[in-house]
C-alpha cells in the first residue's frame, strides 16, 4: 500500500519537475537547512560542504574563544559525528549503547529527555575498531538513529519516545550499524558496516513515515540487486553493461564480497541524485579475490527514488591495501576553464583528491593529497586509453604483485588511508578544501583465510608507521579541487581524525587526537586559537546560533581506528631494534571520556 | 634462568634481575625445555617461545606476530600493547594460563557494567584464529615477557613442515 501512494508521489514530483523546475519532497529540509542558527543534518547541509555562513566568531576575534558549557555523555568510547540543533534544543549521540540526548538550551543544557535503546552487547565486538555512531538525522519531527546493531529507529523528537524501528541487518552475520542517516524526499537512508566480516554491503531506503523499506541497493551482484540499468547506467561515459559486477568475481565471491557503505551521503535536489562511496573488497587479501572486484571502491551516483544508478566511478580496482571509498562526496559549483560545472569532489582513502562533474561522472581531476602517497604514479586520464580512469598501480607495492605471505614494505598510505572518515570541509568564499588527514605508510602481508559467518575476514598482517624522514602522522591541509594542489598544509603530531568545519568568518575549525580544537586562517592556515578538551577529537566541529548568540562545539572521545591503531605509539620495523618506540603514544596524552564542549566568545 | 638468553644477553639479564631469578607468567616458567620439529613447549608442557641469541624466533611466534596483527589487532592494538578499545595482552598474559587463553579466545568474554563495555568474541568457529592459536600465544607470550621487541622479528625459523601440514589440515585447503 505504501509502496503505490509513494510511486504516485514519486510521479507527481517527475511531472512538477518538468512543468515548473524542481520541486522538493522535503521542502522542509532543505528550508531548514539553510537556517544558519540550527544544525539539521550530520553535515549541515545535503552537498556535505560543512560550510556555515554565521560569522560572529571571525579571524580577527576567535582568539578570545571561551569553553561555553560542557556535557558528558556517560560513554567512553570513540565518539565520531556531531550533535544537531532544532530551534532551541540539541541532540546528542553517543557510542554504543547509542544514548541519545535531547538538551534545552534555554535552561542550560538541562536533560529534555534520554534514549537509550537496548541492544545485545554481543554486537560490541563484531564492531571492527571500536563502537563508533557517527549521529542522527532528522525530519518532521522525528530523529532517525542507525544503531550499532543495524537497526534504524525512529524517535518522536519532542519526546523521545520510539515511532517505529527496522531491521536493517543481523549483527551475527557481521552487519553493524555506525553511520548517520540521511533524509532525503520522504526517505531516511542507511548503510551497514561489515567489511572486515565479508558482509555483502548495500545501502537501503526507508519510508521515514513507517520505516518500510523501498529499496536497496548492493555494492555488488547480480544488475537487479545492484540497481543498475546496462544500457543507462555509466560508468565515465559509457554504459557499464550487462553483469558488470559478478563477472568481476570469482564465483559466488561477491555473496561475501563487502563493499560496506558506512560513509556519509551527499544530495543534489536539482539533479535530484544522492552520492555516496563503498567500501574495499572482502578480504584483504587481494590474491584470493581475483578481478576488480566491482563496485566495491566505488563513487555512486543514485536516483533517490528509486535507487537506480546513473553512474559509477571505481576509484581503486581490486583492491590490494584497504582502501575504502566511503569518504563523503563534497558538492560544490566551480567554474573549470572558464566553465560552471556541477562538481563531486572526495578525498579517498587511497590518497588521490577527485573531482569529478557529478551530472555526468566524467573525472576531471585525480592528484595525490599527500605528496608521500607511492602505490599509484596517478590515473590514466587519457580517454582514449583501455586504461582510462584506472590509477597504475607500482609493481613493488602491489600486495597482489608480491603475493600471499610476502611482506610488501613502505606502501603509502596505510590502510586507514590519506583521510578516513572524518569529513572534509569547504568554503566558498575561498574556493577551498579543508582536508582532516592521515599521514602514515604501512606494510602489508596478505595471506589465506576462510570465511565464517559473522567471524573476522580478514587475511593481511599489517603495520604502520609514519613516512621515512617525517615524525608527524597527520596534516589538516587546504586544497584547491579545480586543479588538484595543496595550497597550505599545517603538521599535525597525530593523524587529524576530526571533522572540519569552515565558516563566513574566514576560520576554519578542527580537533586533534590530543584533545584541542583548533582554529585556523582560511586564506593561510595559521593558527589562531587552542583548546584542550578533556579526550582526543574524532568528532565532527559544528556552530549553531542561539539567541543571537554564536557557539561552536565538539565531542571528545578518543577512540575509533585512531584510538586502537595509535595508542601505543607507532614503530618503525625497519630500523632495527633500537629505533622501536620512537613515535608519540596517543595513551601518553589522553584517556577515554566521551564529552560535549561547547564554545562562545566572552 | 632463561634460556634463550645465552652470551652476551644472558649476563645482562642476570645483572639486571639478580642472578638465575625464574621469569614466570601465566603458565608458570616460559623456559622452553622440549622441542617438537620447530615447537618449543615449557616444562609444564605448555606451548613456549624460543629466542635465539641474534634475535632469530622460532617458527611459532614469527607466525603467531602475523596472525595476531591480522585478527587481533585491529582490537588490542599494535603488538599486543592494547588500545583505546581493548586491554593490552602483554599484560593480560603475566597472569592468564594457556587453558585460560584458550577459553576464552574460544568462548569469547563479557564484561559490561556501567562503566564498561568490554566484549571479547567467541573465535571458537574461526578456523583463522583457532587454527593457529598457539602460534598467537606463543607470541603473545613472549611479548608478555618482554622476550620479543615490538613490530616484525626481525629473523625466523623456517616454516616447519608438520606447520604446514597441521595448517592445511586445519584450514582443509590445498
Amino acid at each position: 500500500m505504501r509502496y503505490f501512494s509513494l510511486s504516485f508521489v514519486t510521479c507527481v514530483g517527475t511531472l512538477a519537475t518538468l512543468a515548473v523546475g524542481p520541486v522538493y519532497a522535503d521542502d522542509d529540509l532543505v528550508k531548514m537547512s539553510q537556517n544558519a542558527a540550527d544544525w539539521v543534518m550530520p553535515s549541515l547541509t545535503y552537498d556535505n560542504q560543512r560550510y556555515s555562513t554565521l560569522n560572529q566568531i571571525n579571524t580577527g576575534n576567535v582568539g578570545k574563544l571561551q569553553a561555553a558549557w560542557t556535557f558528558s555523555t556517560g560513554v567512553l568510547r570513540g565518539h565520531e559525528g556531531a550533535p544537531l540543533v532544532i530551534g532551541d534544543v540539541m541532540y546528542v549521540h553517543a557510542p554504543f549503547p547509542n544514548t541519545v540526548f535531547a538538551l534545552d538550551l534555554n535552561n542550560e543544557g538541562k536533560i529534555l529527555w534520554k534514549y537509550e535503546p537496548k541492544q545485545d552487547p554481543n554486537v560490541i565486538p563484531v564492531m571492527c575498531c571500536d563502537t563508533v555512531n557517527r549521529g542522527l538525522a532528522y525530519s518532521d519531527g522525528k530523529l532517525f538513529l542507525h544503531q550499532a546493531d543495524d537497526t534504524l529507529v525512529a524517535i518522536d523528537a519532542k519526546t523521545g519516545k520510539l515511532v517505529w524501528s527496522a531491521k536493517n541487518g543481523d549483527p551475527t552475520k557481521g552487519q553493524t550499524g555506525t553511520s548517520a542517516p540521511l533524509v532525503v524526499k520522504d526517505m531516511v537512508l542507511v548503510g551497514t558496516s561489515g567489511g572486515e566480516f565479508g558482509v555483502q554491503c548495500s545501502l537501503t531506503a526507508y519510508d521515514k513515515n513507517t520505516g518500510k523499506q523501498v529499496w536497496r541497493g548492493y555494492s555488488e551482484g547480480p544488475d537487479d540487486q545492484i540497481l543498475v540499468d546496462p544500457e543507462k547506467t555509466t560508468a565515465l561515459g559509457k554504459p557499464i553493461g550487462k553483469d558488470s559486477s559478478i563477472k568481476t568475481w570469482q564465483g559466488d565471491q561477491w555473496k561475501t564480497g563487502g563493499g560496506c557503505t558506512w560513509g556519509w551521503v551527499a544530495y543534489d535536489p536539482q539533479l535530484n541524485l544522492i552520492y555516496y562511496g563503498s567500501g574495499n573488497p572482502s578480504t584483504w587479501n587481494p590474491k584470493q579475490r581475483p578481478g576488480d572486484n566491482k563496485w566495491s571502491m566505488t563513487i555512486w551516483a543514485r536516483n533517490p527514488a528509486t535507487g537506480m544508478a546513473k553512474w559509477v566511478y571505481q576509484m581503486t580496482p581490486h583492491d590490494e591495501w584497504d582502501y575504502d571509498g566511503v569518504n563523503e562526496m563534497i558538492l560544490t559549483d566551480q567554474q573549470i576553464d572558464g566553465r560552471p560545472r556541477k562538481l563531486l569532489t572526495h578525498f579517498d582513502r587511497n590518497g588521490l583528491g577527485y573531482t569529478l562533474d557529478r551530472e555526468t561522472g566524467e573525472l576531471l581531476v585525480a592528484q595525490k593529497f599527500d605528496p608521500k602517497v607511492n602505490w599509484t604514479t596517478g590515473v590514466d586520464m587519457n580517454k582514449s586509453s583501455p586504461n582510462y580512469g584506472r590509477p597504475s598501480v607500482v609493481s613493488q607495492y602491489s600486495t597482489d604483485q608480491n603475493g600471499e605471505d610476502h611482506n610488501t614494505k613502505d606502501i603509502c598510505p596505510a590502510a586507514l588511508g590519506s583521510k578516513d572518515e572524518q569529513p572534509a570541509a569547504y568554503s566558498p568564499e575561498t574556493q577551498l578544501f579543508y582536508v582532516p588527514t592521515n599521514h602514515v605508510c604501512m606494510d602489508y602481508e596478505p595471506f589465506r583465510v576462510s570465511y565464517t559467518a559473522g567471524q573476522p575476514y580478514v587475511g593481511a598482517t599489517l603495520s604502520m608507521y609514519p613516512p621515512s624522514g617525517d615524525s608527524n602522522m597527520g596534516n589538516f591541509i587546504a586544497w584547491d579541487g579545480k586543479t588538484g594542489k595543496i595550497v597550505w598544509s599545517d603538521p599535525e603530531l597525530f593523524s587529524v581524525w576530526s571533522g572540519a568545519l569552515a565558516t563566513a568568518g574566514g576560520v576554519v575549525f578542527y580537533g586533534t587526537l590530543e584533545g584541542f580544537l583548533k582554529a585556523v586562517d582560511a586564506k593561510t592556515g595559521k593558527e589562531l586559537y587552542k583548546f584542550k578538551t578533556p579526550s582526543g577529537i574524532i568528532g565532527n566541529v559544528m556552530t549553531y546560533e542561539h539567541k543571537g548568540k554564536q557557539y561552536v562545539a565538539v565531542l571528545s572521545g578518543v577512540g575509533g581506528w585512531a584510538g586502537i591503531g595509535l595508542a601505543a605509539g607507532l614503530t618503525e620495523p625497519h630500523e632495527g631494534l633500537g629505533a622501536v618506540g620512537g613515535y608519540a603514544a596517543l595513551s601518553n596524552y589522553t584517556a577515554l571520556g566521551g564529552q560535549l564542549t561547547v564554545f562562545a566568545l566572552p | 634462568m632463561r634460556s634463550y638468553f645465552c652470551g652476551v644477553a644472558f649476563v645482562l639479564v642476570a645483572l639486571l634481575v639478580g642472578s638465575g631469578v625464574a621469569h614466570t607468567d601465566g603458565s608458570g616458567d616460559p623456559t622452553p625445555v622440549k622441542q617438537d620439529d620447530g615447537k618449543y613447549y615449557d616444562k609444564d608442557g605448555n606451548p613456549t617461545y624460543n629466542v635465539k641469541s641474534d634475535g632469530t624466533v622460532d617458527w611459532y611466534t614469527y607466525s603467531g606476530f602475523t596472525r595476531y596483527h591480522s585478527e587481533c589487532h585491529v582490537c588490542h592494538g599494535p603488538d599486543g600493547l592494547g588500545s583505546s578499545y581493548a586491554p593490552a595482552l602483554t599484560d593480560s598474559l603475566t597472569t592468564i594460563s594457556y587453558t585460560d587463553f584458550l577459553a576464552v579466545v574460544a568462548s569469547g568474554r563479557k564484561n559490561v557494567s556501567t562503566a564498561n563495555e568490554n566484549v571479547m568474541p567467541a573465535f571458537g568457529t574461526n578456523k583463522n584464529v583457532m587454527c593457529v592459536i598457539d602460534d598467537i600465544y606463543v607470541y603473545l607470550r613472549a611479548r608478555a615477557n618482554d622476550a620479543v621487541p615490538r613490530a616484525r622479528p626481525q629473523k625466523h625459523d623456517e616454516k616447519p613442515k608438520p606447520a604446514a601440514e597441521a595448517q592445511d589440515a586445519c584450514f582443509g585447503t590445498q
